[in-house]
């Protein structure tokens, strides 16, 4: 069946191919086509926001429509452009770290892809459908129930299809990760890059059921009359601030966490010496996946919960710091007397280092309650979550897709470029980001249309917005940089980097089963265990055999069409009581493929193991 | 081929967890349960701070009658037992007594939905206690009836693969998702445990 | 091939017993829970005194679920282990979110 599907080329045969897939390597290769398509969308954004702010009362956007942009930079890049990158890292190395020929739940892994999709999709109809959301990518009530407009109901509705999508590509590496590793790969012996992966996804198993409360709470008070957030039928705003933060808290770990498992991977590599500290690196993992549930008030001190609230969760704030230093001085660690080898991926992760120490100084600056009745909102915290997420986030992604391109498509990218790109995003980023915290420090609140002249702002917004400028010079020359490697490059081998872990051990391209055979492990950095031996491959766990693998299936698709459907119905069922149609048309269709699913049997099917010498599932 | 090892000649005693997938599937749902866990710890937070915003309408005490809730109660606490016999019968390899006790534990829920949709109706057409009347009343309903709306689903579920597996009895295919269904319906009992104990017994002291 | 499978159907029959025993259990188990329920809703229907009557039913109703999660779940069985670990990590994160709404929302 696989090799039927293979003969057919052209594009009808292609697409289908990616519509139906089921295989990690190809989910991560949509994810990052979708991821970086958003990406582009909330840097567009960006730009708008710099260009406004470039001088003062400038008037480059109204400001209705400032607020809608700035409302969906924040939504865009966290939610559709840093979570979806990073699914597609971790969909395309996770299971080859492992050993594994697949994730656990190769159909919900395409299931969580698609919802992602299409709430984002749904969330950027907005656009031209009345007006986007303008309450802030927080969507604090009262402002987001009392928003008029349905651009907070797309929010909403997006959100909550692909929160789902989240929930379950968190659950799926979870089960990937306990029940698919290779033989010999304990826990102790999984590199780092899955073992953030591993702590992410639980910390996504247990903060994005908030987010689904908090926005189930805040679509029934906007369309269907409930009084949650409602202060006149005896609501209370300060439950929609709970549960988005004891969600968005987790969050950001969420995303920096799988970045600083990216700098695990290519400081080794590059520096030719193990991680240094390597049981340390896991605990303070771990210690920060669980530490980062109990601070979520430290963006509340403004809030007026008192002193003992404040004081208990500034404390816990500060003690973050203490694992994150630990791996700081880790990488520093392993860097020292290394063998270092700068290219484009080493750039990233070596200028992570300092950029994301500064966004931690200003971090436990923040943390402190008393001073940051200062700092909220003014552009310091602007300054200080950039400098987390694009220095540390942001770095991490362009690190990993450096790193790992050659495994994902074969070819190494172009250096010249990748370093131009480095350079001026690098440069263009400090210069957009470091003028803020002074800018911030003046008093410049942030999310305000326009700033008045001769209050010592002008000069620092326009440097400002030169910066942005920069990085979007980089932003192009990437993307210029993959054009140019997908038609130009060469196919490296297998192993271009002299790489460490598993998912180097694999030819180049990658087999459609990932390994013949099952590798056994028989140490930490299982690939360079061999290398030392002076082998060049894994030993086999097991003897040649026939493959079992997953069954492809447009079901996925179907299901988050029908709930991109019905999510249209849920936001004009207000206006107009039959659009309650496409609520029930929608819902049907997505409960019809789940009644599909649940009575069609899906074995999957086996590649025969006299086929896979004449190279089927290539 | 596949349909041999899915048939073998003497069912494993623990057929739920013989295969990978059944393995991925239990692990999977009881992560998914974990996280079900944070999602109603959320509803009750927001029915706590909420319960007794009442806006001038009724409150819990005028509401709430134990009579009806004690039925309910009863009604799901003896469907989680029902559902640990079929498991019993599951792991026995006897699909038809496993049959007959998932179809008692339908019945059970099928019995605790029913009574749950005429309180409903009660109070809105007696006390005129909507959704829509205080944030008391909408917390109340979001709280309830997203456990109600977990019994509904549980009830499809469970009917579904009881349909589907009828002729075909027991195999290693099957064998976890009738697990990981009456799993599910456990938690839904455990959920339902603190509704019974915060929202009504705390509701009428 | 049959000398093997009748040592497996011998297992067998020792895990049946086991599982019957283990059912025996099961039904003590529910006969407590239905015992708590009774005591609970008995102790707020006879109008008892406030802070006496809700610590009771709370920790009844938590016995009822540990109950339910280690017996009728099997969560005391072992391979067990990971889906203990998250249950406690869910029921950690629960347990600080229904704590803050109780005294972090209206002051
Ligand atoms: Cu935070």
């Amino acid at each position: 069946m696989s090799t039927t599907t293979a003969q057919r080329t052209g594009f009808g045969a292609v697409l289908w191919d990616y519509l139906t897939t089921v295989d990690h390597k190809k989910i991560g290769i949509l994810y990052l086509i979708s991821g970086g398509f958003f990406f582009l969308i909330g840097g567009l954004e960006a730009m708008a926001i710099r260009i406004q702010l470039i001088k003062p009362e400038n008037d480059f956007v109204s400001a209705g429509f400032y607020n809608e942009i700035l409302t969906m930079h924040g939504t865009t890049m966290i939610f559709l452009a840093a979570m979806p990158l990073i699914f597609a890292l971790m969909n395309a190395v996770v299971p080859l770290q492992i050993g594994a020929r697949d994730v656990a739940f190769p159909f919900l892994n395409s299931l969580g892809f698609w919802l992602f999709l299409f709430g984002g999709l749904l969330l950027n109809a907005s656009w031209f459908l009345g007006g986007a959301p303008d309450a802030g990518w927080t969507a604090y009530a009262p402002l987001s129930t009392t928003s008029p407009g349905h651009g907070v109901d797309f929010y909403i509705l997006g959100l909550q299809i692909s929160g789902a999508g989240t929930l379950i590509a968190g659950i799926n590496f979870l089960v990937t990760i306990v029940n698919m590793r290779a033989p010999g790969m304990t826990y102790m012996r999984l590199p780092l890059f899955t073992w953030t992966t591993f702590v992410v996804s639980a910390l996504i198993l247990f903060a994005f059921p908030a987010l689904t409360v908090g926005l189930f709470l805040l679509m029934f008070d906007r369309l269907f009359g409930s009084g949650f957030f409602n202060a006149n039928m005896g609501g209370n705003s300060v439950i929609w601030e709970h549960l988005f933060w004891i969600f968005g808290h987790p969050e950001v770990y969420i995303l920096i966490l799988p970045a600083f498992g990216v700098f695990s991977e290519v400081l080794p590599t590059f520096a030719k010496k193990r991680l240094f500290g390597y049981t340390a690196m896991v605990f303070a993992t771990v210690l920060i996946g669980f530490l980062g549930f109990m601070v979520w008030a430290h963006h509340m001190f403004t809030v007026g919960l008192g002193p003992a609230a404040n004081s208990i969760f500034a404390v816990a704030t500060m003690a973050i710091a203490v694992p994150t230093g630990i791996k700081i001085f880790n990488w520093l660690f392993t860097l020292w007397g290394g063998n270092i080898q700068i290219n484009s991926a080493m750039l990233w992760s070596l200028s992570f280092i300092p950029t994301f120490t500064l966004g931690g100084m200003t971090g436990v600056m923040l943390a402190a309650a008393a001073a940051d009745y200062q700092y909220h909102d003014t552009y310091f915290v602007v300054a200080h979550f950039h400098y987390v997420i694009v220095g540390g986030v942001v770095f991490g992604i362009f690190a990993g897709l450096h790193y790992w391109w050659p495994r994902m498509f074969g070819k190494i990218l172009n250096e010249t470029l990748g370093k131009i790109t480095f350079w001026t995003f690098f440069i263009g980023f400090h210069l957009t980001f470091f003028i803020q915290h002074f800018l911030g420090l003046m008093g410049m609140p942030r999310r305000y249309w326009v700033f008045l002249a001769d209050q010592g702002l002008d000069t620092g917004n326009f440097i400002s917005t030169i910066g942005a400028f920069l990085m979007a010079v980089g932003t192009i020359v990437f993307l210029i940089n993959v054009i140019v490697t997908t038609s130009k490059g060469e196919k490296v081998s297998g192993d271009p980097w002299d790489g460490r872990t598993l998912e180097w051990a694999i030819p180049n391209p990658t087999p459609h089963y990932n390994f013949k055979q099952t590798p056994l492990v028989r140490g930490l950095d299982a690939l360079w265990v061999e290398k030392t031996e002076g082998r060049k491959e894994m030993t086999p766990a097991e003897p040649l055999d026939d493959i079992h693998m997953p069954n492809a299936s447009i079901l996925p698709f179907i299901m988050s069409l029908g709930l991109f459907i019905a999510g249209f119905g849920f936001i004009y069922q207000i206006d107009n009581i039959s659009w309650l149609l496409a609520v029930f048309i929608g819902m049907g269709i997505t409960l019809g493929a789940m009644f599909v699913r649940s009575v069609k049997d899906d074995l999957g099917h086996h590649i025969h193991k006299e086929d896979l010498d004449k190279g089927a599932g290539l | 081929m596949s349909h041999d090892t899915l048939n073998p000649e003497v069912m494993p005693s623990e057929p739920e967890k013989a295969t990978l997938e059944g393995k991925n599937k239990f692990l999977g749902f009881w992560f998914f349960l974990g996280g079900e866990t944070v999602l109603f710890a959320s509803l009750f937070g927001t029915y706590l701070a909420l319960r007794n915003s009442n806006n001038g309408g009724p409150t819990s005490e005028e509401l709430f009658g134990l009579e009806l809730v004690f039925v309910m109660t009863m009604l799901l606490l003896t469907s989680s037992l029902t559902s640990v016999y079929a498991m019993y019968h599951m792991k026995n390899n006897d699909f038809r007594k496993m049959q007959i006790w998932l179809g008692i534990t339908v019945a059970l829920g099928l019995g605790f939905l029913g009574f749950e949709i005429y309180e409903f109706y009660h109070y809105i057409h007696h006390y005129e206690f909507t959704f829509r009347s205080s944030a008391f009343g909408s917390a109340f309903y979001t709280l309830v009836g997203f456990h109600g709306g977990h019994v509904l689903f549980g009830l499809l579920w469970i009917i579904t693969i009881m349909a589907r597996n009828a002729k075909r009895g027991l195999n290693l295919y099957n064998a976890p998702k009738f697990y990981i269904a009456s799993l599910y319906w456990h938690f839904i009992d455990v959920v339902w445990v603190f509704i019974f104990t915060v929202v009504y017994l705390m509701g009428v002291i | 091939m049959a000398e093997n499978t009748n040592s497996v159907q011998n297992e067998l029959d020792y895990h049946k017993k086991k599982k019957k025993e283990e059912m025996k259990q099961q039904v003590i188990t529910f006969a407590l829970m239905i015992v708590f329920t009774i005591i609970a809703f008995t102790m707020v229907a006879a109008g008892l005194d406030k802070l006496f009557v809700i610590p009771i039913i709370v920790v009844l109703a938590i016995v009822q679920v540990i109950f339910q999660l280690y017996y009728f779940m099997h969560m005391s069985h072992k391979g067990h282990e990971l889906p203990a670990i998250m249950m406690y990590g869910g029921i950690s994160v629960a347990f600080l979110t229904i704590l803050t709404f109780l005294v972090l929302i209206w002051w």
